[in-house]
Parts: structure tokens; C-alpha cells; sequence
């Protein structure tokens, strides 16, 4: 059964996944309602920064935050120098992490949603007294309601069954930054393989239950 | 170009210019702060950009003044955002918003109301456009017809001091059409705030407008009251099959034995099919010039009903065989087109001063 190693594994992994997913939807949302309506040609740049971390291997992205963050990196001595310690190896290093690497599973149904939308309903809006932050929340947001279901659950799912990125700045310290993936790794390495294979199920049952959920929200979002 | 700059003015008064690619819009325009102004010409004359010009939906040079309201003037750096502008819009398409219940739309629009809602009441708004069965449907459970009106209401109910309506038929299908129309005239008749109507259809114009703005390549080529516009000859309202003048008219006599009614106009008349209004009321009846003969002497006795006595006071060749003639019927101030052959032009000897009989071989008749 579950251990108590185990079971704080868990607990770290629905902490670390739940605050991930609320500082992806807080960053996301105006990155992708920026890219959905701009005519910059800061566009295509910026898109493709957000979808990096969909074609880097995870240990790339975790290995520059850890040379950016750690004691000698820039962003590392900014923060020392505030008195907020270095990111590596702590549980802010890993929300860290996991936001920039979920980052584009979160922003591209969102962009979609808001594109889909058009610019109608929000001249509409705006010709009946609402100003822009009024749009955005009485209009933008209601019509993009199936954008911010999928975008949050696959920041969330994302999150939960990250690897590289977790391992290569958090480092595995148990009750701290010992996540069910980086659990699971261990076990199989200390070949506790019946320990390793209760984890792993329950993933991919969770896995599954998570995908099962999104396809049905897809099935009947066409519009009533 | 003189500055316009009578803001305390009661109308719109606008100096307003665009250029995008391969368009150009330049517009100095005054219009009357009542009644239906129909901004119209063909599809790319720079109709809906101006309209959009106007609500600030896009950004043009120039000044605008409404009601004595500044809304733009670029000399003094103010440009008023769209939602802060107390207007109106009816778009082409159905514009409800597709999350929110037809009585949520209203109400959309009143919470952000731009005046008291005294000045609007609700159910005034919408007995008008006849919605209150509709209230509690989805916009996506109404027919084209029903989500216009609920849109024009929605307009309403944000108490504009203009109300701009983007050619609202132009989606909707013919019976559609005469389903919105009849609302569009209780509009007109029953609004003090002027409203800026632009289309491409001359017999939605005719039937609905007071002013007409005729806009060609980005500019404006004629103004004024819609009658006067209609009975010229050298605009290209004259042209088309559709050339024809509107008469305003009273109900005068009701012939219930052979279902007509007489519409009297200045010291003239004309019989039409019987219509369901009192005698008195106001009627528009738009003849076209197509449907208008003449005659030098009284015809004997013919199946024509009308037959006006009018005085020829312009002609014009329009084609190589046709002749467009401006008429005043009787003795008073009412024009009619007639369009004839340059044959007969000839062989009658047609030229201004002449006084002839117009035979009227049909009149439509609105509101």
C-alpha cells in the first residue's frame, strides 16, 4: 500500500499541480488574448517562445533554469539579493518550472477560444457602454468558458506527469520536491517494482480519467 | 475645407476621412437630428466604414459632433471611446450574445444604459419591436427575423441619443424581411433620436427614409430630404429600374365596394388598394418611373386609375432610347419621374413648361 514517503509524494504532486495550474491561467490568459487579437509583429516570436517547451526535452528547459536560477545565475543572484534564497532544489523551483514548461498547453486552447470568438461580439459589447475590462469578463471570458475547462485541465494533467523538468530542479528531496513521478523513478531504480507499478497505475488511471473528461467537454461544447 | 464647428448644433455634423488599401473615405456631411437619414450606394461606396466611423469603432481622421456632443476632434486631441458614446448599433448579422437569454441581452444593455431608464422604459422597448414572447429564449432558438428585433431593442434599451442600424435586412430573406419592416416604421414614427440607416436597397430607403446620403466611391454625391434626392435626374438614384419618386399623401376616401383607398397629396390624389388605416393618417406611395406613361390631352375612358395633370419640368436621355422626365403634379410642389422613349419624347414634342397627363399604371404604398 501507499507509504508515507508515498503518500507525501502525492500530496506534493496535487500541491505542486494545483498552484501551477492557478499561476498558468493567471499568466496564461493575457499571453493568449494578447496573441489572439494583436497585429504586432511581436507575434510570431512571442508564439513560438510559448511553444517551445512543447518540442525541447524537459531536462533543456530544467537545466537552464537551474544554471539561470541557481546561485551564480542572474535571475539566482536577483533573488539572493532580495532575500528570497535560490529556486533550485525548493518547491518554488519546481512551480517555477512547471508553469514556463505547461506554459503552452495552457495559452493554445485559450488562444484558439478567444480567436474563435471574433472581434463581433466585443464591438457589440462595446456599443452597448461596456469598457474593456467589462468585455473581457461579461463577453471574452463567458464565450471562452470551453478554452479555460481544457486549458485547465491540461495545465493540471501536464503538471502531474512531469519528469525532466522536476527532477533537473527539484532533485527528488522527499516532502519537499519528491514528486509521484520522480517517486516512481525511484522506485524502479531501487527495484521496488510493486511500489513502483502502484504509482504508475494510479496515474494512468488518473491520466485517462482526465482525457476521458476533456473528449466528452469536447463532444457536447457545440454551441446550444 | 472650412473647419465645421457649430457643436451646439442639433445634428451630426462630421468631417471625417479614412484611407486603407485601395480605399478611400473623405465625407464632410451634416445631417438633421430627427428622423431616418438612409446612408446608401453600392456595396463598397464607403457606407458601413462611415457608419463604423462614426460609433468609433474605427479610427479616422477628422471631427464629430453629435447633438452638441464632441465625439471626435482631432484638432483638440479628444476621441471619445466607442462605450463611452451614447449611441446605438444594429449590425448586419445577428449580434446577440449567443451565452446570454434574450431578456439577459436587454439587460446587457441597460445595466450600461448611457441615461436614465426613465427615458426608455423596458416594456415599452419591448412592446415596440413585439419580443415579449421571446424573452426567455436563447438567441440561438430564434429565427433571423426575431434575433434582429431583439437586437434593435437591445439598442434601444441603452437609450442612445443615435441610433446607427448597419443594413439590419440584409441577411434576412425576403419574407424575413417584411416580418422586420412593419418595426422599423413603428420606429421611425414612435423615436425622437435620429437614426442613421445605411443600405443598398432603394425600396427599404424609399419606404423608410426622410434623408438620403448618397455615397459613391468613398464620398458623397448628393444629401438631402429623400424626396428631393429621389426626383433628381442627374444622380444616379435616376438610372436603374428602381428610379421612381415617394409621394407624401393623407387618407383621404375609403372605397370599401371595390377595396381602394384615395391618398390625397397638394390639389392631387391617386386611388390605391385599400389600406387598414384611418382617414387622415399619413401615407408614402412610391411610383416608379417606369410604371408612369404620358399623354398630351385626357385619355378617354381606359382601365388606368390615375391619371395626374403635371407639368414636364426637366428631361434627360438616360440610355440610348429611353428618356427620363421630371414632372410636378398639379398645381403644387409634389415631383414624378416618367420614363418614355425618346420616340415618344418626339413625336409628342416633350420639353419643360409642357403640360401633360401622367398615367400612373401602379403605386405601392408604405406605411
Amino acid at each position: 500500500m501507499l507509504s508515507a514517503a508515498d503518500a507525501s509524494a502525492v500530496r506534493l504532486t496535487l500541491e505542486l499541480a494545483s498552484l501551477t495550474t492557478a499561476l498558468l491561467l493567471l499568466l496564461g490568459t493575457p499571453i493568449a488574448w494578447w496573441l489572439a487579437r494583436t497585429t504586432s509583429r511581436w507575434k510570431g516570436p512571442i508564439a513560438a517562445g510559448v511553444a517551445l517547451p512543447l518540442v525541447l526535452p524537459p531536462t533543456v528547459l530544467g537545466f537552464y533554469l537551474l544554471l539561470l536560477c541557481g546561485p551564480n545565475g542572474a535571475i539566482g543572484r536577483l533573488s539572493a539579493a532580495l532575500g528570497l534564497g535560490t529556486l533550485p532544489f525548493t518547491f518554488g523551483g519546481l512551480v517555477v518550472g512547471s508553469t514556463l514548461y505547461s506554459l503552452p498547453f495552457v495559452v493554445q486552447p485559450l488562444q484558439n477560444s478567444f480567436e474563435a470568438i471574433g472581434a463581433r461580439p466585443l464591438e457589440v459589447a462595446a456599443t452597448l457602454g461596456a469598457g474593456p475590462w467589462d468585455r473581457f469578463f461579461t463577453v471574452a471570458v463567458p464565450l471562452a468558458r470551453k478554452g479555460f475547462i481544457t486549458a485547465a485541465i491540461l495545465g493540471f494533467a501536464h503538471t502531474v506527469g512531469e519528469f525532466g523538468v522536476v527532477l533537473m530542479i527539484g532533485g527528488g528531496i522527499p516532502n519537499k520536491t519528491r514528486v509521484l513521478s520522480v517517486a516512481i523513478y525511484e522506485h524502479v531504480e531501487a527495484l521496488e517494482y510493486s511500489d513502483a507499478q502502484f504509482l504508475a497505475a494510479g496515474l494512468v488511471a488518473f491520466s485517462f480519467l482526465v482525457l476521458l473528461a476533456l473528449y466528452s467537454l469536447r463532444a457536447d461544447s457545440r454551441p446550444s | 475645407m472650412p473647419t465645421l464647428a457649430p457643436p451646439d448644433s442639433h445634428g451630426i455634423v462630421c468631417a471625417l476621412s479614412v484611407e486603407r488599401s485601395g480605399f478611400r473615405l473623405d465625407v464632410e456631411l451634416q445631417i438633421r437630428g430627427q428622423g431616418i437619414t438612409a446612408l446608401f450606394g453600392a456595396s463598397g461606396a464607403g457606407k458601413t466604414s462611415l457608419l463604423r466611423l462614426i460609433a468609433g469603432l474605427e479610427r479616422g481622421r477628422g471631427s464629430l459632433y453629435v447633438l452638441g456632443e464632441c465625439w471626435q476632434d482631432d484638432a483638440k486631441r479628444i476621441f471619445v471611446p466607442v462605450h463611452r458614446r451614447a449611441l446605438g448599433y444594429v449590425f448586419q448579422e445577428a449580434s446577440l450574445f449567443p451565452h446570454l437569454s434574450v431578456r439577459e441581452n436587454l439587460g446587457y444593455a441597460q445595466k450600461r444604459r448611457h441615461s436614465e431608464p426613465a427615458s426608455v422604459p423596458f416594456e415599452g422597448v419591448v412592446d415596440l419591436l413585439g419580443i415579449a414572447p421571446l424573452l426567455a429564449r436563447m438567441p440561438a432558438n430564434l429565427s433571423g427575423g426575431e434575433r434582429q428585433r431583439a437586437a434593435i431593442a437591445r439598442a434601444l434599451l441603452a437609450t442612445p441619443r443615435l441610433l446607427l442600424m448597419d443594413e439590419p435586412l440584409a441577411a434576412l430573406d425576403a419574407a424575413r424581411k417584411a416580418d422586420v419592416l412593419p418595426y422599423l416604421e413603428r420606429l421611425r414614427a414612435e423615436l425622437s433620436i435620429p437614426i442613421l440607416y445605411v443600405s443598398h436597397a432603394l425600396d427599404e430607403v424609399a419606404r423608410l427614409a426622410d434623408n438620403l446620403v448618397l455615397l459613391q466611391h468613398g464620398s458623397v454625391v448628393a444629401a438631402g430630404p429623400l424626396g428631393d434626392l429621389l426626383s433628381r435626374l442627374d444622380l444616379p438614384l435616376a438610372v436603374g429600374e428602381q428610379a421612381g419618386v415617394v409621394i407624401e399623401a393623407r387618407v383621404a376616401v375609403h372605397d370599401a365596394q371595390h377595396a381602394l383607398t384615395r391618398l390625397d397629396f397638394g390639389d392631387s390624389s391617386l386611388w390605391v388598394s385599400a389600406l387598414n388605416q384611418p382617414i387622415g393618417a399619413r401615407s408614402r406611395a412610391r411610383v416608379l418611373a417606369r410604371d408612369v406613361s404620358l399623354a398630351l390631352s385626357p385619355p378617354g375612358p381606359s382601365s388606368i386609375l390615375n391619371v395626374l395633370s403635371a407639368r414636364i419640368t426637366e428631361l434627360r436621355d438616360q440610355g440610348p432610347d429611353r428618356v427620363n422626365v421630371r414632372l410636378l403634379v398639379g398645381s403644387g410642389e409634389a415631383p414624378l419621374l416618367a420614363r418614355v422613349t425618346r420616340r415618344s419624347r418626339d413625336e409628342l414634342g416633350l420639353r419643360p413648361g409642357l403640360t401633360v397627363y401622367a398615367l400612373v399604371k401602379s403605386v405601392s404604398v408604405t406605411a
